[in-house]
């Protein structure tokens, strides 16, 4: 194999990469805050059940034995009342995504059609388990970063809005996200530069982008070169994202 | 005095669970009004500032704007909220001035007083900003419209604030303890300020802890304790010669600090 040829490969293998970085990017970001929402969602459908206690609470003192089940059973409904479905749903979820392996989680999405449900799997699948790999374990992580920045907000700004007549949705993208965006940047930037070298880890499912091209010529040529060109790639590609992020938190730097 | 009533508020109780916060409280502001509210720290003044301007939900009572049902006690007894549409009506009624501003950061000032009149309001662009501009200059401020809140002062921003309210053309404006979060020497230009508004006869109700500034731009001070009025009146006879012995306490121990 010419030299040509191994760039021409390697090049095909940094496409791919760029090409998965560039959409769990745009997947997971707005699906972050999806799921930021979901984190922070308030609904308790079983709030109705907490009455119960102030209703019933000291009736009972007097028969021992059954008080002590009844009251057992009151804050029993107590605790359901205040549970929130989505929130806690979301919280799991992104247990299972931040406590797992991002390795395995691939596999699992590659592999689980077929061991799972018996759905044979094609060729073309391997892409798009590698994007929606990235994308939910990704979107977790953002998810997190987001929650951080909105909670972080003063409640000052909501109120002013509000006050002002914004409706929520205005008030939300208008004044508080702007915000949100600046304060949360440097998380992002972090998590973006871990995205990148990331990437290499769907060579787990054999899928040719940079790292598993940079393997299979490695083994076939016994040389070390495409590992060295393979991590050249990773720092220049990290080196953009690093300049692209401080450009951007200068831009916002106008104000506090 | 103009008769016509701007604020309406009957038999107001909220609390914080355990904690009554407001007991019964009635207050009327009319048209051209300058109400002064005082009061111990704890008093629930703020609180009925935040159910005026729907900050917080009322328990139980009646709250009205010029005439119009805001909040009402139900039949279960506690209050019945108008709809949302109806809410936001509302809102357009009054403005309100925090103890800290608030301005939005990443706005210049006059994107911070004419964003909610062009996006809230509809008004045009250019309606919009001519009225800044001049509400900017009313205010001492006309060299600031291209500043950022984090490039002025206290008293600037707080005077960017009353601007932003302005801007709403609402009928009643409410101060929530205004001056508070200001450096002492910037208190005075924001006093100054609302000065100029109440002899524009601007309906005006501020949460205050300025017993001379009160005493000078109030045309009726209200003092809280305790989730009660305690006493109102003109501020000659509240602050001058009050009749309840907690509100000669308050005063007593205000003079002291002083």
């Amino acid at each position: 194999m010419d030299i040509t040829a191994i760039f021409l490969r390697l090049g095909e293998g940094m496409t791919r990469s760029v090409l998965i970085f560039a959409l769990t990017l745009a997947l997971s970001l707005p699906l972050g805050l999806l799921v930021a929402f979901g984190r922070m969602s308030k609904w308790a459908p079983f709030t109705c059940l907490g009455d119960v206690k102030s209703k019933c609470s000291g009736k009972f003192s007097r028969f021992m034995p059954v008080s002590l089940i009844i009251k057992g059973w009151i804050k029993c409904l107590h605790k359901i009342s205040g549970f929130k479905p989505i929130s806690f749903i979301v919280k799991v979820y992104i247990s299972i995504m931040r406590g797992t392996p991002l390795m395995l989680q691939i596999m699992v999405v590659y592999f689980g059609p077929w061991y799972i449900f018996g759905i044979k799997i094609s060729n073309a699948y391997q892409f798009s388990a590698v994007i929606i790999a990235f994308a939910i374990n990704y979107a977790a992580y953002f998810a997190e970063i987001y929650r951080g920045g909105i909670e972080a907000m003063p409640k000052g700004q909501y109120e002013a809005a509000e006050v002002l007549g914004y409706r929520r949705g205005q008030a939300f993208f208008k004044i508080i996200l702007p915000q949100v965006i600046k304060h949360i940047l440097p998380a992002v930037t972090n998590e973006v530069i871990t995205l990148v070298k990331d990437t290499s880890l769907a060579f787990v499912i054999a899928y040719a982008e940079m790292f598993t091209v940079a393997k299979q010529i490695a083994a076939k040529e016994s040389s070390v070169m495409p590992f060295v060109g393979a991590a050249v790639f990773y720092y220049v590609f990290n080196l953009i994202v690093a300049v692209t992020m401080e450009k951007a938190e200068n831009r916002l730097a106008y104000y506090q | 005095m103009n008769e016509k009533a701007i604020l309406e508020m009957r038999n107001i109780e909220k609390r914080f669970d355990e904690l009554e916060v407001l007991k019964d409280i009635s207050l009327t502001v009319h048209e051209g009004e300058v109400l002064a509210i005082i009061g111990p720290s704890g008093s629930g003044k703020s609180t009925l500032l935040r159910c005026a301007t729907l900050l917080e939900t009322i328990d139980a009572g009646y709250l009205g704007y010029l005439g119009n049902k805001v909040a009402e006690t139900g039949e279960n007894g506690r209050a019945q909220y108008v709809s949302k549409a109806e809410l936001r009506k509302t809102r357009s009624y009054f403005g309100l001035v925090f103890q800290n501003f608030n301005l939005f950061p990443h706005y210049s000032v006059l994107k911070n007083v004419t964003d909610a009149p062009i996006n809230v309001q509809k008004q045009s662009k250019s309606k919009a900003i001519n009225k800044a501009r001049e509400l900017l200059a009313k205010m001492g401020l006309e060299d600031k419209e291209n500043a950022y809140p984090c490039q002025l002062s206290g008293g600037q921003q707080q005077r960017v604030s009353i601007v932003r309210a302005l801007a709403m053309e609402p009928q009643i404006l409410f101060f929530d303890e205004p001056t508070s979060a200001l450096d002492p020497e910037l208190t005075g230009e924001v006093l100054k300020v609302i000065r100029k508004l109440a002899e524009e006869h601007m309906t005006m109700v501020i949460v205050t802890h300025e017993m001379a500034f009160a005493r000078a731009v109030a045309d009726r001070v209200i003092f809280m304790d305790g989730g009660v009025i305690v006493e109102q009146g003109a501020p000659e006879d509240v602050l001058g010669n009050p009749k309840e012995e907690r509100t000669k306490q308050f005063l007593a121990r205000y003079s002291e600090e002083q």
